[in-house]
């Protein structure tokens, strides 16, 4: 089959599947959708479906980012646009199909909004909402349209155009129209991607590898995973246009195991881009040879680091080694290869489709395109969002996140995942892209996007961050394996109130030494969350160390319950459910915590009526109460004072 | 061994002196050869460049951050700085990390003063350890019969996992865990000769701590000497140091030479086969006689006239000289000559064919 | 060797046959193995599985004592292929027509059925050998311990110039010797038809030249080997013997026959560090020293003369060897034995040795040389055969496929081969004496299929009975696949367990070395 008759027998697909008369029932059954209950939601469909005696298709596809509304489903009449319902149930769901299929009320009131042509009474176009507004779903286009498990929607969809105009091009060419699209390395560092192969493209050897990165391993990162189970051939299509321009024959895709719906998609991909001869040898009768070999990977964060990644790939440890030699000279098993991140593959064929010029018109100057976030947190609206570069913090945090969860007030988003830095709300409004994150001494990383309240401490968060560092450095250097030890140390130290003057200065002396001292890249940005806290919240570093104090109330050791004695009922409710069985008291007198049984669980302050609200938690001070439990004075008195 | 002739020489610039140098050398391979030190711990000459102990660090004009001077190759012109006020802090900052980990009671370790840590602390000129140790508590391994390996004093270096790897083409040992847990071991926690260790000692030799140490000769401090002589096990003739203490072999240690059969490396033989047989207890002391069917001893001269004697009766080809592949030339040399020369015939043989 | 040892690294090809590199010379493997790193193609030819197995391209697992047919098949591939480097062959060797002639008997088939390695495992490895240059042949007793080791000799010599692999750097035949220092008894004339340099007894003018030297009559006729000589004992021809260093008890094949031999001597003296099983025969006998206690040289299996440093006192009242032989001569009145130190004995062999004449103390302090050095300013020869053989011509020789003396039958249905510890060396006279080494390698062991045990219902780690036709061992067995079915595998190193009670003293007719690399035997349930 030529190209095109693959485009035409996938577009007759496609189309048949629109003008179909029968509903269709798109099911978000990421692992996103399956962790929040899609599964469920599944058999309660086929239930419904199979009682009722309805004739309609169920077609499992990729997530729509929207994380806060799984489960999602989306229901398309014959000639009506797809309308999107979120938070479905299975319990409801049978009710709610019942009234759309059968009595035509789309129910507005279950409905987010609407996708496609056409309008439905009461329902919203979907992209009109706050959340997806700002948005530019460029990577993202087809995830949660398409069936990821039929290359025909995404070849219908405009798939392996680019790949089939590449064929037509010169090498040279390819890499000139990369270069000119200013696309950037979306796995962290930002280098561009023209440039690099261009490097591989030029080391000498004829034997040469392309590998795409997948080893996503910050934590509450998700767009990879997202990608490749929504739409696994935008990805493969990059690298096999990566591959023509580099003149690599062989391609690894470095995978981590922890996920097998990637996986099985990557794997099922490929088997169908080999029946339409778009992978493997004379690939669209071009003459050009290519093979993909998929590597899981063991879930090392460390193994994100291509040297890492390498190495762990050649059947060795994963542990990075200095370059140069960089690894388009010296590479798999010596020999040149390139390394891109899933993203910017999948970026790669999106510009083959649709033109250098066209993609560079998002962006900024100097970052070009769009950059998918996993934005989590303390939002009202938690999602993988895909945003053009140069979006401000602030419409991200607030339009695209709808703003803090419960209203309370922002402290600071960490960016670039534990690698990055935490940033304050004076930087709400710089811009999201390369240079302005680095200048505000953190990352773009993969896209990891984490927001803080004002009930997160920075110093625990820090210390989080940390943990996962210090147990994630291969061993290699010292810097990374000791030095982030040693912060982790005195982080501990600090918020468990054990902090001491000098504190402060040796935590920036050894942050240093590991920033300018280490071998890779998780050394050498492990000390980010460190810097930036230290820079941007210093004072909460200094009432933990001075005052042993904890500004946000986290820091177990450095707070304190208490029961106000003017306010206490002797309700006994609070004495009843703590654990530790720290609470004296009794019916009409007034409760007094132990503070030497006390486990600060907290589980008094939540429990206590909020019409009383006699439980406390301070930090920092002292409240004088009773030592033993007296009896309640003047109840309803003093309660009204 | 072939040297090529054409291998292309570059200049290069070391703390403003220019070198010439191989092209495709490390910069430390040219500092060192411009007589300059910079300080190393995980490099080896026999080993591939690895970057890890980051005391190497150097600062090069053009290149980002701190490259280790162990894995950058030379470029014609390159510009390189190996002692600033910024390296100076940094290297002390990162070895004062190294130390953290590493215990510092020196005078109670066998390593002491044959230490490359103590060597490079005392080059780096670090006064104290403000950082508060990080103590390992692991057990002694003492599942080799020849050496122990005591992984608190390690300082991950990666010399032996390499050396075993590279050289020895082995991989008995192994990095296992990560994060500051991560150590040397052998897969799964086996033991050193189920995970297929051949007890070359190879990771002993290139240990710069205490961590791996022979035990026999663990606390017999400095030697005396060392004598660079032949192993005497198999036709290949590594060189061997025999260190000497109180007039005994304590230790027997191939030499890192590059003219040699051996280039650093030997069996296990050779590195713990040979003190305890040169001082067994069973060694024959004494001339032995046979007397009324029983050996024994006698003075060295009654012994060598009984031979003398005895054999001057049994000239010609009724004797025969059984030679040794073991013995030195000359003393096979004068054992032909003695056959040959004085009893008259040329039934002289060796075991040369077994 | 041909060539030297730091070659082996930088070689296209290596081809290791009938060496169990690993365990015999460890640092040879280190440099195959750098060699494999660095790119090269590796071949193995052994019947037993051994570490270098796993790096190779191709492991020829070929019947014990089949070797001239599968070197002679790879050389008839080559040939037949059009891969012969006939230019060279022309040039620098002779009888080439009769050696191509005798190929063709080498059919692939008949080579397949005699050394039981498919055939396409044969033409692979004769393709990769013959391409890859500079390609080195390395082998060690495996090649020469047979009754046709002299023709296992010619045919490894026969491939490497059919090849032109000969007289460059990287390439060669390449033997590795077993003892420390059995080149150097070699080249010192420790050998009953030759003075040293392989200056032949019987020819008059080199005798002439030693008489004047040592100011004596000397015998024209070339003397008795090892194995004759244990003969003439045992048929009380040969009255007195002076054993220096030597176990023969334990490594020579029928110990009961040595034994009995021995036992048979009206005289006996034995010069030892240890009370051996030899020396217990002994009427006299001599404690020497170690090699530690004494100055003197090696010669290594690449012809290196290298210095041995004393580095303690003798212990006790030992003695160096050189100075027993010396005091005993002086006292039968000899003239030429008053040496005060071996460097003295070297000058001495230097000046009636052409390949170590320009050999001395002075120099070998500087490192090692390699012979032939004829002066002392020849630098010493790393490579043998540059531009012309030392002979002229390199000759072909035409070879037949010779069965081994003994062959399995139905009495005796296993091929016994025999080999090297790591862990131990030679009789164990110094390494069954290290607690250690003792300690990882205790005990002998009887390596045996795992197809074969099922059938003896014999388990790993079980007390067997290994009997022969000359007599019987018990021994642990070590059930593993690494010994072939029908082939059992045994090391000669411990006295409890002695190998050679049961391998065959038959020799091979040219260099009278036994073969100790296949006997007949059967294994019994004890």
């Amino acid at each position: 089959m030529t190209f095109t008759e693959i485009q035409k027998r996938a577009a007759a697909e496609w189309e048949k599947l629109q003008k179909s008369l029968r509903p269709r029932i798109l099911v978000g059954a990421g692992t996103c959708g399956k962790a929040a209950g899609a599964g469920a939601v599944l058999k309660a469909i086929d239930e419904f479906l199979a009682r009722q005696g309805v004739g309609a298709t169920v077609i499992q596809v990729g997530c729509m980012g929207l994380c806060y509304a799984e489960p999602m489903i989306g229901v398309i009449k014959p000639g009506r646009p797809q309308v999107i319902y979120g938070s479905v149930q299975p319990e409801t769901v049978g009710q709610l199909l019942s009234d759309y299929l059968m009595n035509d009320n789309p129910r507005p009131d279950l409905a987010l909004g609407y996708i496609g042509d056409g309008k439905v009474d009461g329902i919203p176009n979907l992209f009109d909402l706050t959340v997806l507004k700002p948005q530019v779903r460029l990577v993202l286009r087809n995830c949660g349209l398409i069936d990821p498990e039929n290359i025909d929607h995404y070849i219908a969809n405009g798939g392996y155009s680019g790949l089939f105009k590449a064929l037509s091009m010169s090498p040279e060419a390819i890499i000139e129209e990369i270069k000119k699209s200013g696309l950037r390395g979306r796995g962290g560092a930002g280098f561009p991607t023209g440039q690099k192969w261009e490097f591989c493209r030029r080391a000498p050897g004829t034997e040469k590898y392309i590998v795409c990165n997948a080893d996503e391993g910050d934590p509450g990162a998700f767009m990879n995973r997202s990608l490749l189970e929504g739409d696994p051939h935008s990805v493969l299509e990059g690298m096999v246009i990566g591959a023509y321009a580099i003149g690599a024959n062989h391609g690894y895709i470095y995978c981590r195991a922890e996920y097998p719906l990637a996986l099985e998609r990557l794997r099922l991909a490929l088997k169908q881009m080999e029946e339409y001869g778009l992978i493997g040898d004379n690939i669209l009768g071009s003459g050009f040879n290519f093979h993909i070999k998929i590597k899981e990977g063991a879930g090392a964060f460390v193994c994100g680091e291509e040297t890492a990644l390498l190495a762990s790939i050649e059947g060795k440890r994963g542990m990075p080694r200095p370059r140069p030699p960089f690894p388009a000279i010296s590479g798999l098993w010596g020999k040149p290869t390139n390394i891109n991140n899933v993203e910017t593959w999948a970026n790669v064929a999106l510009i083959l489709q649709k033109g250098a010029e066209w993609y560079a018109q998002y962006g900024t100057e100097r970052s070009k395109g769009t950059k998918t976030f996993a934005l989590v947190g303390k939002v009202e609206r938690t999602g993988l969002i895909e945003v053009p570069l140069g979006i401000t913090l602030r419409q991200i945090i607030y339009d695209i996140g709808g703003g803090i969860l419960k209203g309370k007030k922002f402290k600071a988003v960490q960016t670039g995942g534990p690698s990055g830095g935490c940033l304050p709300a004076s930087l709400l409004d710089s811009p999201v892209d390369y240079e302005s994150l680095t200048a505000a001494g953190s990352i773009m990383g993969s896209g990891g996007m984490i927001v803080a309240d004002e009930d997160t401490c920075m110093v625990d968060l820090t210390r989080y961050f940390l943990t996962f560092t210090q147990a994630e450095s291969c061993g290699k250097c010292p810097p990374c394996r000791v030095g982030t030890r040693q912060m982790l140390d005195i982080l501990t130290r600090i918020v468990q109130g054990q902090g001491k003057s000098g504190d402060i200065e040796q935590l920036e002396r050894i942050a240093t030494t590991v920033k300018q001292g280490s071998l890779c890249g998780l050394g050498q940005t492990a000390p980010n969350p460190v810097l930036t806290t230290l820079r941007y919240f210093r004072d909460e570093y200094q009432a933990h160390i001075e005052e042993k104090r904890c500004p946000a109330l986290v820091c177990k050791e450095l707070i304190t319950f208490y029961i106000l004695p003017d306010k206490c009922q002797g309700c006994m409710i609070c004495m009843r459910n703590c654990p530790v069985e720290a609470i004296n008291g009794g019916r009409r007198l007034v409760h007094v915590i132990d503070q030497s049984k006390c486990i600060k669980c907290g589980t008094c302050l939540d429990i206590c009526p909020t019409r009383f609200s006699a439980v406390v938690k301070v930090s920092g001070e002292r409240i004088e109460v009773p030592s033993e439990p007296v009896p309640v004075q003047k109840a309803e008195g003093s309660a009204q004072d | 061994m072939v040297v090529d002739e054409r291998a292309k020489v570059v200049t290069v610039t070391i703390d403003g002196r220019m070198v010439k140098v191989k092209d495709g050398c490390t910069v430390l391979e040219a500092a060192r050869q411009a007589g300059i030190y910079v300080p190393t711990l995980c490099y080896h000459p026999s080993l591939s460049p690895y970057g890890a102990c980051r005391l190497c660090i150097v600062e090069i004009e053009n290149m980002r951050g701190f490259p280790t001077a162990c894995t950058t190759p030379v470029t014609d012109g390159m510009v390189i700085r190996t002692d600033s006020a910024q390296l100076r802090e940094l290297r002390k900052n990162i070895f004062e990390l190294i130390l953290a980990e590493h215990p510092k009671q020196c005078v109670t370790c066998a390593k002491n003063l044959r230490c490359e840590l103590q060597e490079v602390a005392s080059r780096i000129g670090v006064e104290e350890v403000t950082l508060p140790p990080i103590r390992k508590d692991l057990p002694v391994y003492r599942d080799s019969p020849f050496f122990d390996r005591d992984y608190n004093l390690c300082v991950l270096c990666g010399r032996c996992v390499r050396v075993c790897q590279e050289v020895r083409g082995v991989g008995a040992i192994a990095f296992v865990y990560r994060g500051s847990r991560a150590l040397v071991g052998t897969a799964f926690d086996k033991t050193l000769q189920d995970s297929g260790c051949q007890f070359c000692g190879a990771c002993v030799d290139i240990c710069p701590t205490g961590a791996l140490l022979d035990r026999e000769s663990k606390w017999s401090g400095l030697p005396d000497k060392s004598v660079v002589t032949i192993c005497p096990y198999c036709g290949v003739g590594c060189q061997l140091s025999l260190e000497v203490k109180a007039g005994r072999v304590v230790r027997s240690v191939p030499v890192y030479d590059e003219s040699s059969v051996n280039k650093g490396q030997a069996c296990v033989k050779g590195r713990f086969g040979i003190a305890e047989f040169v001082h067994h207890p069973e060694r024959l002391s004494s001339p032995l006689m046979r007397k009324d069917g029983k050996l024994v001893e006698t003075s060295w001269e009654a012994a060598l006239g009984f031979v003398a004697e005895v054999l001057s009766r049994h000239k010609g080809d009724e004797f025969a000289f059984i030679a040794s592949a073991k013995c030195t030339n000359e003393e096979n040399y004068l054992a032909q000559k003695f056959t040959r020369a004085v009893m008259g015939t040329n039934n002289v043989d060796h075991c040369a064919r077994l | 060797m041909t060539n030297s040892i730091n070659e082996i690294g930088d070689a296209s090809c290596v081809f290791v046959i009938g060496s169990s590199t690993s365990s015999g010379h460890p640092i040879v493997a280190l440099e195959i193995k750098r060699a494999v790193r660095s790119g090269a193609r590796l071949i193995v030819a052994n019947p037993r599985e051994f570490d270098l197995c796993d790096h190779a391209d191709v492991w020829l697992r070929h019947i014990p004592g089949s070797d001239v047919a599968l070197l002679m098949g790879m050389a008839k591939v080559i040939y037949d292929e059009g891969l012969a480097d006939l230019a060279f062959v022309s040039e620098y060797c002779e009888n080439f027509d009769a050696f191509k002639e005798s190929l063709k008997k080498f059919e692939l088939e008949f080579v397949e059925k005699v050394t039981g390695v498919p055939r396409e495992a044969i033409s692979q490895a004769a393709r990769l050998y013959a391409t890859c240059k500079p390609a080195t042949i390395i082998y060690a007793m495996g090649i020469t311990q047979h009754t046709h080791g002299t023709d296992n000799v010619l045919a490894v010599a026969n491939l490497a110039m059919l090849t032109g692999n000969i007289g460059k750097p990287s390439s060669g035949v390449n033997p590795l010797r077993g003892q420390n220092n059995v080149q150097g008894a070699c080249d010192m004339g420790a050998l009953p038809n030759v003075y040293t340099g392989y200056q032949r007894v019987d020819n008059p003018e080199v005798r002439r030249k030693f008489e004047i030297a040592w100011r004596c009559d000397l015998s024209p006729n070339p003397g008795l080997t090892l194995s004759e000589m244990i003969d003439a004992a045992y048929n009380r021809r040969l009255k007195a013997a002076f054993v220096m260093g030597e176990n023969p008890l334990l490594s020579d094949p029928d110990i009961n026959h040595t034994r009995e031999a021995f036992k048979r001597l009206e005289f006996l003296v034995v010069q030892d560090m240890f009370l051996t099983e030899t020396a217990q025969l002994a009427h006299v006998v001599l404690p020497a020293t170690s090699f530690a206690e004494k100055d003197g040289t090696f010669t290594n299996t690449e012809r290196r003369v290298q210095l041995v440093r004393k580095a303690v006192e003798p212990i006790g009242n030992s003695r160096p060897d050189w100075w027993i032989i010396c005091e005993i001569a002086k006292r039968m009145g000899a003239y030429g034995f008053d040496f005060s130190h071996p460097s003295e004995v070297m000058d001495e062999i230097a000046r009636l040795t052409p390949s170590y004449g320009g050999i001395n103390y002075e120099r070998l302090e500087n490192g090692g040389l390699q012979w032939p050095c004829p002066t002392t300013d020849h630098p010493g020869t790393p490579i043998l055969h540059v531009g012309k053989f030392v002979r002229g011509l390199g000759l072909f020789m035409p070879l037949e496929y010779k069965p081994p003396a003994e062959l399995p039958d139905k009495d005796y249905p296993f091929i016994l081969t025999t080999g090297r510890s790591l862990f131990h060396y030679h009789t164990g006279t110094m390494t069954r004496r290290v607690r250690g080494l003792n300690a990882i390698d205790p005990e002998a062991e009887v390596e045996i299929n795992p197809e074969d045990a099922a059938v003896l219902k014999i388990v790993h780690g079980e007390k067997v009975k290994v009997v022969s036709r000359r007599g019987e061992v018990v021994v642990k067995a070590k059930v593993t696949e690494k010994v072939p079915p029908r082939v059992v595998f045994m090391t000669f190193h411990f006295a409890e367990s002695p190998v050679n009670i049961l391998t065959n003293p038959a020799v091979d007719p040219v260099a009278k070395i036994p073969e100790l690399k296949v006997s007949a035997v059967r294994i019994e349930k004890l």
